[in-house]
C-alpha cells in the first residue's frame, strides 16, 4: 500500500460512510444537525450526579447507528480518541469528593457517581457528533451551517481544516516512509532528527495546502462551498426532528428507568 | 476566431526571493492550436502557466487572453476560459467523490443543478470514467485520477486547456489512453512536458524554453528533430526520431 498511515488511521472513513444511502443519510442535513444539537443540549443539561436518567438517551446513537448501517468498531475507535480528556477531567471527582451516598442500600462515594456521569455524558455527546458526521458528511454539514447563516468564514475554516487533516496525514506518511527506508534498523524516529523532520513536514504541508487552495481558486472558488441544491425540508424530515425532540424532552423531564421501576413496584413517583 | 487567441508580450517574472524565472517571453497562440512547451527542469514552464492563469502577475509585460489583459480584475473571466490541469492530480481532487469534484467548478459559477449534472456527466463520459463517479478520488489509480482531474476542468467548458506535465507518473497504457483522449479535444491546448514523444504526437507547434527565455518556436517536427537544439536545452530527441538501435533506421 502506498499510504500506510492512511490505512492505519483511516482518516477518510467517515467520508466513505457518509456516502451510504440509508433512511438516516437521506434526512436533510440541516434537520440532522439541529436534532443532534438539541440532543447535545439535553445531555449536557443533566445534573452532575445523574446516571439513570441519562440511560434512555443511549437509544439515540444506538438507533442511528443501526438504521444508518454503520459499523460499530471504527466508530468506537474514534470515540476512544476523546477518552483521555474525559478521564483527565473526570478523575478529579473521586479524589476530592469522598462524601458517601446510598443507592439501593449500597454506599457509594459521590465522586465516583460524578465520574460515571461525566463519562456517560461524553460517550453520548461524542458518539452523537461522530454519527452526525458519518451520516451527513462534512461538506453537507458545512452547507447546513450556512443555511443557519453562520458566517461564511467560520464555515470555510472548519471545512478546510477538516480537508487539510488528510493532507497533513499524507505528508506525515511520506516523510516517515522516506525516513524509515534509510534507517532500516530503527524503531521510531531518532530524537536528533525530530526538529528537521517537523520543519520539513510543516513546509511540505503548507505548500501542498497552498496548491490545493490554488486548484480551488482556479475553478472559481470564492469562499463559498457549494455542494449542490437540496430538495428542501420534507414532511419526513420534520417528523424526524419532532419525534426525537419529543423523546429528548420526555427523557429530560421524567426519569424513565425510575418510572418503569416504580410501575413494577406499584408505587408511582 | 480571434477572441480565443492567447498572447504573451515581453513577459518578465522574478520570484520574491529574487530568482529570475521568466526573462522576456513573447508568443501568440491561435484558436485550436496545440502547443507543446518544453524545457529542462527549472526552465520556467510551470511559472509560465501560472502567469497565463493569473495566479502570478508579471513584473513586466502582459498576458492577453482573447484580447483581455490578465489583471486582478479580469482574472475571474479569464479563469472561466482557461482550464488548468495540475501536475499532481492529488492537488486538484479535494472533494469526497469524483462527481462532487467535477461539479465543483460549475457549482462555483452558480449554474442550475440540472445543468451541473449534465456537464458532469458529459465531462466524465468524455474522459471515459463515468462509472467511477461515486468513488472517492483518493482511491483511484494514477491514470483514473488524471482523467478525473481533466474532467474537473472540462466541466467548466474552457476554450483553452493548460496542462502541466500530464503524462508524468503514468504507466505506458494510461499514458497512451490519455494521449488518445487529448488528441480528440478540439480545445486550444497548451501542454508543458519533457515527454517529448507525447509532444511529438500531440502538438503541431513547440516552444522550447531555456532559462526563462524562448530558445526556439516552430513546427514540432522540425524542432524536435534538431539534435543540437535539444541537447543545448537539456532535452533529448524523442525516441520516435532517434535511430532504431537495432537496425539504425529512422521513422517519423
Ligand atoms: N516559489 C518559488 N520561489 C522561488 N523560486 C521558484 C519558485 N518556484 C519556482 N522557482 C524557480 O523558478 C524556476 C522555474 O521554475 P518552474 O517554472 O517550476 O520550472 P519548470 O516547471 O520548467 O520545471 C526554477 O529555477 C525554480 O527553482
Ligand atoms: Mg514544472
Amino acid at each position: 500500500m502506498s499510504n500506510i498511515m492512511n490505512s492505519i488511521f483511516d482518516i477518510r472513513l467517515l467520508d466513505d460512510l457518509a456516502r451510504k444511502e440509508t433512511i438516516v443519510h437521506r434526512i436533510h442535513p440541516l434537520v440532522k444537525f439541529l436534532t443532534t444539537f438539541i440532543y447535545l443540549i439535553v445531555v449536557v443539561s443533566f445534573g452532575k450526579y445523574e446516571i439513570s436518567g441519562l440511560l434512555p438517551l443511549l437509544i439515540f446513537p444506538v438507533l442511528i447507528m443501526t438504521l444508518a448501517e454503520l459499523p460499530l468498531r471504527p466508530i468506537l475507535k474514534r470515540m476512544l480518541i476523546a477518552a483521555p480528556f474525559v478521564v483527565g477531567i473526570g478523575i478529579m471527582n473521586p479524589i476530592f469528593d469522598h462524601q458517601a451516598v446510598s443507592i439501593g442500600g449500597l454506599s457509594v462515594s459521590r465522586g465516583w457517581i460524578t465520574f460515571l456521569s461525566i463519562t456517560l455524558k461524553s460517550v453520548l455527546t461524542v458518539s452523537a457528533a461522530l454519527l452526525l458526521i458519518a451520516t451527513t458528511g462534512m461538506d453537507k454539514l458545512g452547507s447546513a451551517l450556512r443555511m443557519l447563516k453562520i458566517p461564511r468564514l467560520f464555515v470555510l475554516q472548519l471545512l478546510l481544516t477538516y480537508r487539510y487533516i488528510s493532507v497533513l496525514m499524507e505528508e506525515v506518511s511520506r516523510v516517515l516512509r522516506a525516513y524509515a527506508m534509510r534507517s532500516p534498523q530503527q524503531k521510531g524516529v531518532h530524537w536528533s532528527v525530530w526538529g528537521s523532520l517537523a520543519g520539513q513536514l510543516l513546509i511540505r504541508t503548507f505548500e501542498r495546502a497552498q496548491r490545493v487552495y490554488l486548484a480551488m481558486r482556479l475553478r472559481g472558488f470564492t469562499g463559498e462551498y457549494n455542494t449542490g441544491g437540496y430538495p428542501g425540508i420534507a414532511a419526513r424530515d420534520i417528523a424526524y426532528m419532532a419525534g426525537w425532540t419529543v423523546f429528548f424532552v420526555i427523557a429530560r423531564i421524567y426519569n424513565i428507568p425510575m418510572l418503569i421501576g416504580s410501575l413494577f413496584t406499584g408505587v408511582i413517583l | 476566431m480571434s477572441h480565443h487567441k492567447t498572447e504573451v508580450r515581453d513577459l518578465y517574472y522574478v520570484y520574491p526571493d529574487g530568482h529570475k524565472a521568466i526573462n522576456g517571453i513573447t508568443f501568440k497562440i491561435h484558436h485550436g492550436e496545440s502547443v507543446g512547451i518544453i524545457g529542462a527542469n527549472g526552465a520556467g514552464k510551470s511559472t509560465l502557466l501560472m502567469l497565463l492563469m493569473g495566479v502570478l502577475f508579471p513584473c513586466q509585460g502582459e498576458v492577453l487572453v482573447g484580447e483581455v489583459p490578465v489583471t486582478k480584475k479580469t482574472v475571474p473571466v479569464v479563469r472561466q476560459r482557461m482550464g488548468m490541469v495540475f501536475q499532481d492530480p492529488d492537488d486538484q481532487l479535494f472533494m469526497t467523490t469524483v462527481y462532487d469534484d467535477v461539479a465543483f467548478g460549475p457549482r462555483n459559477y452558480k449554474l442550475e443543478e440540472t445543468e451541473v449534472e449534465r456537464r458532469v456527466h458529459e465531462a466524465l463520459e468524455m474522459v471515459g470514467i463515468l462509472h467511477l463517479k461515486d468513488r472517492a478520488p483518493f482511491k483511484l489509480s494514477g491514470g483514473e485520477k488524471r482523467a478525473a482531474a481533466i474532467a474537473s476542468v472540462l466541466s467548466m467548458k474552457p476554450d483553452i486547456l493548460l496542462m502541466d506535465e500530464p503524462t508524468s507518473a503514468l504507466d505506458p497504457k494510461s499514458r497512451r489512453r490519455l494521449m488518445k483522449l487529448l488528441d480528440g479535444f478540439e480545445h486550444t491546448k497548451i501542454i508543458t512536458s519533457h515527454d517529448l514523444d507525447m509532444v511529438f504526437e500531440l502538438c503541431t507547434r513547440t516552444i522550447v524554453i531555456k532559462n526563462g527565455q524562448i530558445a526556439a518556436d516552430g513546427p514540432t517536427k522540425e524542432l524536435l528533430a534538431d539534435a543540437e537544439l535539444m541537447d543545448d536545452c537539456g532535452l533529448e530527441m524523442p525516441l520516435a526520431l532517434q535511430g532504431c538501435p537495432v537496425c539504425g533506421r529512422k521513422n517519423g
